[in-house]
């Protein structure tokens, strides 16, 4: 079997991966809530660690892979802050009053005309 | 032997492929967060177990191929997981589906586009709610 032969699928899942992150920053620029952000990250650093894969298979270097793995390693770290957001809604502590209880009532858009940061820098 | 392997090397890559690509085209498509969050699980545990598992099969009994095991198991660990708590997160801040069965046919009928941001559900109704818009 040829080389380019061998080379076929690897282009097509390069292709369909890059398809895919291009689709999932769509969804990131435009989504409503800040959940739609996040999520569509998640699935573009996800989709980070395969095309590294994918792109060291196909030059024959594959010690990219320990680059993969690191990036699927700052993918758990990200997980971690998704669960602090699951309990505060922010990722920073200006989901917090002064008395350190929880500010409820809206869903958080995420985008940067409407964040609490940019109010409070415009004073 | 080698023509076994590499035919299905072949199948794994491009149903990965194509899975993944699924999930890219859900995640714009679909009306709301939660069947968004299908299309992301699809495309995070299908498409990237099949083009990992496409890789192992290229890459024979080695070294490399303990590699994408390890990344194969890291990414089964997290995504199904955050995919959890952002679900989670977004039903305690009240994110609606937008998607609701008519009532006695079955059939899905669009209820709302937008996001319903007056009330969040859940068991600690007690604690006050204040308007943020305009926190100083």
């Amino acid at each position: 079997m040829s080389e380019f032969q061998l080379a076929v699928p690897l282009l097509a899942a390069a292709a369909a991966i890059l398809v895919t992150m291009t689709l999932a920053l769509i969804r990131a620029m435009a989504g409503p809530t800040v959940f739609d952000r996040v999520l569509a990250l998640n699935m573009f650093g996800t989709k980070t660690v395969l095309l590294i894969c994918v792109v060291g298979f196909l030059i024959k270097r594959t010690d990219f892979l320990d680059l993969a793995l690191l990036y699927s390693l700052m993918n758990f770290t990200g997980m971690v802050a998704l669960l602090r957001y699951t309990r505060y809604g922010t990722f920073g502590d200006d989901g917090l009053d002064d008395a350190g209880a929880m500010q409820t009532g809206s869903v958080p858009t995420g985008s940067i005309q409407s964040s609490r940061f940019h109010s409070r820098c415009e004073g | 032997m080698q023509f076994a392997q590499e035919v299905l090397c072949w199948s794994c890559l491009i149903a990965g492929a194509l899975f993944s690509m699924i999930g890219g085209i859900g995640i714009v498509r679909f009306p709301d967060f939660y069947s968004r969050l299908h299309g992301g699980g699809i495309s995070d545990t299908a498409g990237a177990g099949l083009i990992l598992l496409g890789l192992m099969i290229r890459a024979g009994f080695s070294l490399v191929a303990v590699k994408l095991g390890m990344i194969l198991f890291f990414l089964m660990v997290v995504s199904p997981s955050s995919c959890h708590a952002l679900a989670k997160s977004a039903m305690y801040w009240g994110v609606q589906p937008a998607l609701d069965v008519a009532r006695g046919r079955g059939k899905t009928v669009p209820r709302r586009a937008t996001v319903q941001t007056e009330q969040r559900r859940g068991d600690d109704a007690g604690v006050p709610r204040e308007p943020t818009g305009d926190v100083a």
